[in-house]
């Protein structure tokens, strides 16, 4: 029996070329998938792709390709796939392999290469992407011989799914993919330089877990790491079990629902008043799977200056990088969630810690002022979680709309935020959606964008159009590069240098000539009047909304302060002012 | 602060880049890179010198070397005790007449004359950092050429139990 099976497989050893062995390995991956843009170096990938009946998206650039397998990987957990061709192809993702390494999104990327003979000639659409990409990827590899191809594919996703995820790069010269070898997708993956630790240190557990019954002031800062790891079942009931707030990063919304009592909101530049009073006061800080970003930390010396910090986290080289640890922990984040809540120990007594919370959370909740004559940003928002009940998912570009985005759309559930957290780059929310909704195709997905971010990357409204893909794409039209100009604003004395763009194209005609419905508003009845249109229609639609041109973003940290430090927090009862 | 890392690396094209492109991107500066096949084959050995603000800093550099993919296995030697070896070259301008005396004087650092010319010849010296650098103090005044080093090369002591007596012993 046993040597049937050798027999079998060596029978399924049959020669092909690469291009096909490229083909036959995404089917057995299971690719769903593929997005991407043809090109002279990837022509015979393309030719077997033709007849293979794997899906494949085109994009109209390939930045659109790899954002939106950035939010494909981002809602599905399954590795984004992205074809590109040579040269060109391959520099117009840079900046996509870059923002889903540090967000940390996997990404199996294949490029088109010139000929293995002219590598260095400085040939037609050579350009060196190996090295391009080399610290932007989690790894890459350059084929140079065929019989390594099935072996570095099956690696690449092993590498981009597995430990902390990241995008990984195939660069293949285009011989390659014409030349036959021997296709084995069976052999196993021996990687001895890359043994990710999934299990936490016991030790470390107890560590742990003695420093909770102590604590008086615990907080947890729970980021990505959570979601990529599937853990909010486990984090919401290791916090109650505890009864230890929460807080998460912009990356992290959702892995806890923003409606629980335990639940502070988010921290940092823009979080709100008691998640970063809580991060400053507390004086034990659990962090799972977050980085400690500055846009988190604010200014280093007066992050949670009384806490002892324990950090849970799969990438060891993340604990201890910008704060001093006590209790480190390389795990993944369930595996250490799990052994957690199966520890015995005395549950912090935090009655007092949570009083003092709630206050603060009662005094100084997130703040605007509404003004029904126009559109206040805070106000879409909120309208828009209104109408989907806070249940679908929003993608973003970076900038003002992001935070408002994040502050005021309320995610209860996990894996519906997708965001450009930090690269910070314009341009990703429009593809973003498209990855999102083949992921989740039942899912209300809605693109939320500024009307700068907009025009970087509007050319894939003809994807959606073409796929006749239901996304709600929703301008906050300022006028103006809004977070630029409210920088200059608060710190370059209103010199608005080149951050106000008053004569914005026609939107609406812009979505006409992509064949979808487009709606404009300038007032909150004329808002919510198009929005009720638009969720009644089961296709894409450009909504450009002309909110309030000159609000700003707050509360807000400056740089170099500290979070206890933060300005425009105001009371909900302005009598209190 | 001087810190010596060593690490094994799969020999594969583009490693070096990877590691030294990793050394710019974290902002680290390298004093002295050697690489060399070991007694694996398909594996080389690195051993790099670098400067460091703080511990941190060096815990985050083989914490970031570790997340390589081809990096096998990384140590920060500097606190062990070690074998630390340098080779170095140095044209010196000599006339025949001095010949001589820089035989004498290379004599108690056991470097030793790999080429003559008419107007200099060329010491081989090999050793620890600092003794290369004295020998060079010593052989300035004659008027030095040229110096080629190849860079601190380096790994563990087999014992590491009398760590101290064995820092004190290798000087010549």
């Amino acid at each position: 029996m046993a040597n049937m099976k050798v027999e079998e497989k060596r029978a399924q050893k049959t020669k092909m070329s690469g291009a096909l062995m490229l083909i036959e390995a995404l089917k057995a991956e299971n690719v769903e998938v593929i997005f991407g843009y043809p090109g002279g170096a990837v022509l015979p990938i393309y030719d077997k792709l033709y007849s293979s009946g794997v899906f494949h998206v085109l994009t109209r650039h390939e930045q659109g390709a790899i954002h939106a397998a950035e939010g494909y990987a981002r809602i599905s957990g399954k590795p984004g796939v992205v074809i590109a061709t040579s040269g060109p192809g391959a520099t117009n993702i840079v900046t996509g392999l870059t923002d889903a390494m540090i967000d940390s999104l996997p990404l199996v990327v294949f490029t088109g290469q010139v000929a293995s003979n002219v590598i260095g000639s400085d040939a037609f659409q050579e350009a060196d992407v190996v090295g391009i990409t080399m610290p932007i990827t989690k790894h890459n590899y350059q084929v140079r011989d065929i019989q390594e191809l099935p072996k570095i594919i099956k690696e690449a996703f092993h590498i981009a799914t597995t430990g902390r995820p990241g995008p990984v790069l195939i660069d293949i010269p285009k011989d390659m993919t014409t030349m036959e070898g021997e296709f084995d997708y069976e052999q196993e993956i021996h990687l001895p330089g890359y043994q990710p630790t999934i299990h936490p240190n016991h030790l470390q557990i107890r560590k742990l877990v003695e420093a909770v019954s102590q604590a008086k002031k615990p907080v947890i800062l729970a980021g990505a790491g959570v979601l990529h790891a599937n853990a909010s079942k486990e984090l919401q009931q290791y916090a109650e079990q505890q009864h230890i707030p929460v807080i998460h990063t912009l990356l992290g919304l959702g892995g806890f629902p923003a409606d629980h009592p335990l639940f502070l909101g988010m921290a940092g530049m823009h979080g709100t008043y008691t998640a970063n009073m809580a991060l400053y006061e507390c004086d034990l800080l659990i962090n799972i799977g977050a980085r400690f970003d500055d846009r988190v930390t604010g200014n280093l010396k007066y992050f949670a200056p009384n806490a002892t910090v324990a950090h849970i986290d799969i990438d060891p080289a993340e604990i201890g990088k910008n704060v001093p640890t006590k209790i480190p922990i390389v795990s993944d984040a369930k595996e250490a969630l799990k052994e957690l809540i199966h520890q015995e120990g005395k549950p912090a007594d935090t009655t007092a810690w949570l009083a003092q919370l709630n206050e603060w959370k009662k005094q100084f909740p997130l703040y605007y002022k509404n003004d029904v004559q126009t559109i206040k940003p805070q106000k879409l928002i909120e309208m828009i979680y209104e109408f989907t009940n806070g249940e679908a998912i929003i993608t973003t570009d970076v900038g003002q709309h992001q935070m408002w985005a994040a502050q005021y759309y309320k995610f209860n559930k996990p894996h519906r935020w997708v965001t450009s957290g930090g690269l910070g780059t314009m341009g990703f929310g429009l593809p973003a959606a498209i990855g999102a909704q083949l992921a989740d195709k039942n899912a209300t997905v809605i693109s939320i964008v500024g009307d700068g971010g907009f025009q970087m990357t509007l050319q894939e409204l003809s994807v959606i159009r073409e796929l006749n893909l239901p996304i709600k794409v929703i301008i906050v039209n300022n006028q103006s590069l809004g977070m630029v100009r409210q920088w200059q604003e608060i710190f370059y004395e209103k010199r608005y240098s080149h951050s106000l763009i008053p004569n914005q194209p026609d939107f609406v005609k812009l979505a006409e000539a992509y064949n979808m419905k487009g709606f404009r508003a300038k007032t909150e009845a004329e808002a919510c009047e198009i929005l009720k249109q638009a969720f009644s229609l089961d296709e894409p639609v450009l909504l450009d909304f002309h909110v309030t041109a000159d609000e700003n973003v707050y509360p807000m940290v400056a740089p170099g302060k500290g979070l206890h430090e933060m300005v425009g927090v105001k009371p909900c009862d302005e009598s209190l002012q | 602060m001087r810190r010596i890392i060593t690490m094994t690396v799969n020999n594969r094209p583009g490693v070096l880049n990877r590691i030294t492109g990793l050394f710019t991107k974290r902002h680290y500066n390298i004093e002295s890179i050697t690489v060399g096949h070991t007694e694996t084959e398909g594996v080389s050995r690195m051993t790099f010198v670098v400067n460091v603000e703080d511990e941190r800093t060096a815990e985050q550099i083989t914490k970031q070397l570790n997340k390589q993919i081809d990096v096998l296995k990384v140590n920060d030697i500097t606190d062990q005790a070690i074998v630390a070896r340098e080779l170095a070259l140095i044209k010196v301008s000599v006339t025949p007449a001095l010949r001589q005396e820089i035989y004498t004087l290379i004599e108690p650092f056991r470097a030793s004359i790999v080429d003559v010319s008419r107007d200099s010849l060329v010491v081989q010296v090999t050793g620890e950092p600092e003794k290369v650098e004295a020998l060079i103090d010593l052989l300035k005044p004659y008027g030095i050429k040229e110096v080629a080093r190849t860079g601190t090369t380096a790994f563990t002591r087999g014992s590491q139990k009398t760590a101290a007596s064995y820092k004190t012993a290798f000087i010549i």
